[in-house]
């Protein structure tokens, strides 16, 4: 497959400006009858890495899972409060599901890329789901992996199977591949936990590269992660038998250096979790 | 591996080392009792199975060869049965004919609907009605195919005379269909009646494999924007093509050999009529159940032809879907 050249100016018109404005307001979720989550408001403002930290089971993977209506798809789960996406709301009946995740993209724990697919195909897969066409398909691909910072390293064989990548790689074609769509908002579940130091870092500055163009949220379990790609920080916390709270938010810098709650400074000092 | 040493008297267990391996070393391992045990016992099942392949084939063989000395190579193209007459004159180009298209015509059927049936159960039913579908499903592939052939020969085929009359009369002369009659014997009829029988444990088999289609892919289709329908068609049938191939197949094993639906069904015409929905025709497993009352010794011998040439083609088929299902793009899913 030949690609051409791209120049900058139509790369760079391609990317949205600045991303969306999402804003969690009294966010509680339920998997049955058990409440995992309890009243949660975060902002995420455009321009701005959020990072959602604490320890397992306080449910911020679960909270990050409603902010594109993904947490819905477990059959007995249910949710109140709302999540707006530059004020909409988006489980209210005027954004369409579908629109709803596509503008708030997705990455996951594990990368996920579609196996049967050539690495194009799966940069390119967001544009057969969702129904658009784009005028140059070869460029929105080129300009996709250029963003996710893969290009120089699948450039020669994008029509290799995207199974064939390595796990940093294939994170990065994820990341790829849901920037195709040109979402306004990128949910990362905990995107490095399966990757090596190496992949973790080329992820990390792939996060700060993109964090002018599109609003990032990301979970992580690492607290030098957090620190390092984060300007704002939201600590969850579950007591044993209560649903998970967020104990304390603010810019990533104070809640590091210093937390007001002394469960935040237990846990970012390490002492538990 | 044992080697000599250098002085050519010494025996070590550790191989020599080369300047450089040229090729690669053999591998040799030390299996424990148990190991050694179950490596031998699940081998003796499947060679069992061969076993009894090789030894069905030679039966056939065995018993189908006066007949085939009879025949030649006639046995392939002649249309008509009549190994016991005066001179033999027999062959399966009729009962082969017979078999492809009504199995055909149960496959164009059976596919789709299964394939539906599977997708809607899975992704589209809600969970309350998903078990008792599931169940529903797989307590059809348990009812015995008679029921299924005396409720085609009374109800659906007798139900369906005035549509099937209605596509004869707008579609004659440039379709391969014509002349339908009131009993509705006819080739297209049977394979309807089979395609009921084979769409139940066809839906059971591909809706087993399309759940097992990995979750995390699913959602990863879904967090791009994508529709339930965009999910199926990137990730779950891509994902369940080999168990599609490998569940139309078993189906596909039925209809060939359906013997019930077609004998009952069928007005017997050893004819080749293309046009499916005419009166009249027969398949091998219906032929071998007719003539197999009246046969002589060489008639004996020429319906275990006829058994013998379905054995290879069902054979050759599987085969064939085999070949399918392994045909992977490099390095996807291993």
């Amino acid at each position: 497959m030949t690609v051409p050249e791209v120049d900058q100016s139509a790369a760079a018109e391609a990317a949205p400006a600045v991303g969306g404005v999402l804003e969690g307001v009294q966010v509680s979720c339920w998997f049955g009858a058990r409440k995992v989550l309890e009243g949660v408001d975060i902002k995420m403002d455009a321009g701005v890495v959020t990072a959602l930290i604490g320890p397992s089971g306080c449910g911020k993977s679960t909270f990050l899972r409603t902010l594109n209506r993904m947490h819905e798809l477990v059959p007995i789960a249910t949710l109140a409060g709302s999540v707006l996406l530059d004020g909409h709301d988006i489980y209210g009946a005027g954004l369409r599901l579908t629109e709803v995740r596509r503008r708030i993209g997705m990455v996951f724990q594990k990368p996920n890329p579609f196996p049967a697919m050539t690495i194009a195909d799966n940069v390119a897969a967001g544009l057969r789901l969702t129904g658009r066409k784009v005028r140059d398909r070869d460029e929105l691909i080129e300009t996709s992996l250029r963003r996710a910072g893969l290009w120089n390293e699948v450039r020669n064989r994008l029509g290799a199977p995207a199974g064939g990548l390595s796990g940093g790689q294939q994170q990065r074609l994820c990341i790829a591949r849901s920037l195709a769509v040109s979402p306004d908002v990128l949910l990362m579940d905990e995107p490095c936990s399966a990757l090596d130091p190496t992949s973790t870092r080329r992820i990390e500055e792939t996060i700060l590269e993109l964090k002018d163009q599109v609003t990032i949220v990301i979970v992580t379990h690492n607290m030098q992660q957090a620190q390092r790609v984060s300007q704002h920080c939201a600590f969850f916390l579950a007591a044993e038998d209560e649903p998970g709270r967020v104990v304390e938010q603010g810019p990533t810098e104070q809640i590091f250096s210093d937390p007001h709650d002394p469960r935040t400074a237990d846990y970012v000092n390490g002492r538990f979790g | 591996m044992r080697t000599t040493g250098p002085e050519g008297s010494v025996t070590s267990d550790v191989p020599e080392a080369g300047p450089r391996a040229e090729e690669p070393r053999k591998l040799e391992a030390r299996l424990t009792d148990a190991d050694r045990f179950y490596r031998a016992f699940v081998a003796a099942g499947a060679g069992t199975t061969l076993v009894l392949i090789t030894l069905i084939g030679l039966f056939l063989l065995n018993g189908a060869w006066p007949a085939l000395k009879t025949s030649g190579l006639s046995f392939l193209t002649t249309l008509t049965w009549g190994p016991d007459g005066e001179p033999p004159k027999f062959g399966v180009a009729a009962m082969m004919f017979g078999t492809f298209v009504s199995a055909a015509v149960a496959m164009l059927i059976t596919v789709p609907i299964a394939v539906c049936t599977a997708l809607f159960i899975n992704e589209y039913a809600p969970r309350a009605v998903r078990r008792s579908l599931t169940s529903l499903v797989d307590l059809m592939a348990a009812i015995p195919s008679l029921i299924f052939a005396i409720w085609g020969l009374f109800f659906l085929v007798p139900l369906l005379a005035p549509l099937e009359d209605w596509a004869v009369a707008q579609f004659h002369g440039w379709l391969p269909l014509a002349e339908a009659s009131a009993t509705g014997g006819s080739l297209f009829n049977a394979g309807l009646i089979i395609a009921c029988m084979a769409i139940p444990i066809t839906t059971s088999i591909i809706r087993e494999v399309l759940a097992q289609a990995p979750r995390h892919e699913c959602e990863g289709a879904l967090a791009l924007g994508g529709t339930r329908w965009g999910m199926i068609s990137s990730v779950i049938l891509p994902f369940g093509r080999s168990g599609i191939v490998g569940g139309s197949m078993l189906g596909l094993g039925r209809a060939l050999g359906e013997t019930l639906a077609a004998t009952l069904i069928l007005s017997i015409a050893f004819e080749i009529k293309p046009r499916i929905l005419e009166n009249g025709g027969i398949t091998v497993a219906s032929g071998i159940a007719i003539e197999f009352r009246d046969a002589q010794e060489l008639g004996l011998s020429a319906l275990m032809a006829a058994g013998l040439a379905l054995f290879l083609v069902t054979f050759a088929i599987n085969l064939l879907a085999a070949l399918v299902v392994n045909r992977k793009p490099a390095g996807a899913r291993a």
